[in-house]
């Protein structure tokens, strides 16, 4: 007792920092979704993803946050899998490699993009070199897409690799011993154990995704309306709190869904793995 | 057990969060050596803030905002109170409408005796009995082009920017109210006119316009130019300048059909703590040695008198940075929009950006 006493009061610390810094605000969020600026009830905020702005931004949003995830998995999955395989004996180093990106300030290497992207940038001279024909990426959908995945593929290929490493080298083996190629072990053993660390990467890069706005704002150009410019621009320019809660308030009903599904699948699989 | 810990917590949360933020108010009011300032993002020289605080011992708390709606909303969202506030002409009639600024005792500010009386007179139509505000700086909003790439008749009219040719080499203005300015130009309306079908034109001809539009920028447009990533930009004037001074391809013009004159000036909003230290910061604004800073450093209009001692004649000639009277007579000043206009037309900028 006087043990699990212990242990609950060194939690009070983390226990203050959600209460203050996410549950409160969470309330506050929802008051004013569900008011108007004088304070009355209404319930228009909310339906007001239904305005086709909104629902254009949102859409928008799902589809970019869609494309990332896709791409971030097929580009981390390989990678994943080559790293566990080099039977790398210090993870930590490993680790530092997925870490390194991260030691430059992120608003620093998306400006570096603009660079890289824009117009006269290094990409198209590097075109033109070539005697190719020079493209024009910069403030478009792609252009957001790319540096959302730049920005998320660490925390697709972190999951991933950690589900590889926890599979036990003897049962790859002995699919083997019983005849399976290469292939059936990879689509039998592998990716069904690794299972885990595809959905937690799904969800590390879809949900952030679905509501960044920096990222579009800094290589969308003010073109690429994405819903969290909407909300962030109801808060900033238009001075609408209640609608920029309310929008918010959807947003998080999409993001809870979305990882729900992804739990489902979680869950149903894990029951058949090992049998 | 979990149940008493978190009844805990609330009561803690809860008795602690007021007296945290009473005692963050009080010494807030009681510090006479401090100053909260509002601007515009890259519109002082550092070394001009460095040596304020060095000279007067007062501590500044400096802010930054992108477009004057952004102002706006950090003013009213209430949660700082700033202390002296620069921002543009119509947006500081609005406040004045709305009570929310203080007069300020010109009898404090010596230096105010360097400011041109034909700029305060301009000031009168947001300021119209010369109680409430000092003059910054000035300037017009027009083209900036690259002469390799775009010839001067052709952005010699607004009609540029809905050029094909020039598909996603024009940078659009990140403004709202600049950017339905354009429009309305090139419609031949009234750049403050209320009128509804009027807008819902100007807002049909720049959602046109999206297409052929490489980026909305604001602050970064200069480099933009610079770098020759884009041929044309709507753009102030100081920018444009800034843009000129690096590339020598570059050229600003105001089109004909007629553009924006703007003044930014100081203000002391209803919300200031720090009265004198405030008449101290605009005085020390209006002092030439730090107008002349601050000049070479924003390349807008100044209406201090004493910085043209400073300045060579070829600065003093350039037409950008000083707009000439031809081109002054060709533009306005904005009016504050009602609230209804200011939201039909926030309204129909979030439509365009979606668009």
């Amino acid at each position: 007792m006087t043990n699990k006493m212990r242990t609950s009061f060194l939690a009070a610390p983390y226990a203050l920092w959600v209460l203050i810094c996410t549950i409160l605000p969470l309330f506050y969020i929802l008051g004013y979704a569900v008011t108007t600026s004088s304070g009355s009830f209404t319930l228009a905020n909310l339906t007001a993803i239904a305005d086709p702005v909104h629902l254009k931004s949102l859409w928008l949003s799902i589809k970019v946050a869609f494309m990332t995830t896709v791409i971030c998995l097929v580009l981390a999955y390989p990678v994943a899998l080559i790293l566990h395989n080099l039977k790398i004996t210090n993870k930590a180093f490993v680790v530092f490699l997925f870490i390194l990106p991260m030691w430059m300030n992120f608003m620093l290497r998306i400006l570096a993009w603009q660079i890289i992207l824009s117009n006269n940038g290094i990409l198209n001279s590097f075109l033109s070199f070539l005697g190719l024909p020079t493209i024009h990426i910069l403030y478009t959908k792609s252009a957001v897409t790319l540096g959302m995945v730049y920005d998320f593929l660490p925390y697709m290929i972190l999951p991933i690799y950690n589900a590889l490493a926890k599979i036990n080298d003897q049962v790859v083996e002995a699919a083997a011993d019983l005849g399976a190629n290469w292939f059936t072990t990879f689509t039998k053993i592998t990716i069904p154990l690794s299972r885990d660390g595809i959905i937690s990467g799904i969800i590390m890069v879809f949900v952030p995704a679905l509501s960044s706005f920096v990222v579009s704002n800094l290589l969308g150009g003010g073109k690429v309306l994405l819903i969290g410019n909407v909300i962030e621009q109801e808060f900033t320019l238009a001075r609408n709190w209640n609608l920029g809660s309310g929008l918010s308030i959807i947003l998080m009903i999409f993001v809870l869904l979305s990882m729900s599904i992804m739990n489902r699948l979680d869950d149903s699989e894990n029951g058949g793995m090992l049998v | 057990m979990k149940k008493k810990l978190l009844s805990f917590l609330s009561i803690i949360v809860f008795t602690l969060a007021p007296v945290l933020g009473l005692t963050g108010c009080g010494s807030d009011a009681e510090d006479t050596d401090t100053l909260v300032v509002l601007n515009y993002g890259k519109y002082i020289e550092a070394d001009v803030l460095k040596r304020f605080q060095e000279e007067t011992g007062i501590t500044v708390k400096y802010e930054e905002y992108e477009q004057v709606e952004d102002m706006y909303a950090k003013y009213k969202a209430g949660s700082i109170n700033y202390d002296v506030i620069c921002t543009s002409d119509y947006m500081i009639e609005t406040l004045r409408q709305e009570g929310e600024l203080i007069p300020i005792d010109y009898s404090s500010i010596p230096n105010y005796e360097n400011i041109d009386p034909a700029i305060i007179d301009a000031s009168e139509a947001f300021d119209p009995t010369h109680k409430y505000t000092v003059p910054y700086f000035y300037g017009t909003v027009g083209i900036l082009y690259n002469t390799n790439m775009v010839d001067e008749q052709t952005v010699s009219s607004w009609d540029s920017l809905w050029d094909p040719a020039f598909k996603n080499q024009i940078v659009m203005i990140n403004s709202q109210r600049d950017a339905f300015m354009v429009a309305l130009e090139k419609l031949g309306y009234d750049i403050n006119t209320t009128d509804k079908k009027e807008l819902d034109e100007a807002y049909k001809l720049l959602c046109d316009e999206k297409k052929y539009v490489y980026a909305y920028l604001q602050d970064e447009t200069y480099e933009c130019m610079i770098s020759e990533d884009a041929a044309m930009a709507v753009c102030y004037s100081g920018e444009a300048a800034m843009g000129m001074e690096y590339n020598e391809d570059l050229a600003y013009t105001v089109p004909k059909e007629g553009g924006n004159l703007w003044i930014d000036s100081w203000f002391i909003p209803r919300t200031c703590k720090h009265y004198d230290a405030a008449m101290k910061w605009i005085d020390f604004m209006c002092e030439e040695e730090a107008a002349t800073e601050n000049f070479e450093y924003v390349w807008y209009a100044t209406p201090n008198t004493k910085v043209a001692a400073h300045e060579d004649a070829e600065t003093l000639a350039d037409e950008t940075v000083f707009p000439t009277k031809e081109t002054l007579s060709r533009c306005k000043l904005y009016e504050a929009y009602d609230n209804e206009t200011l939201d039909y037309t926030t309204n129909l900028w979030k439509k365009l950006k979606a668009f």
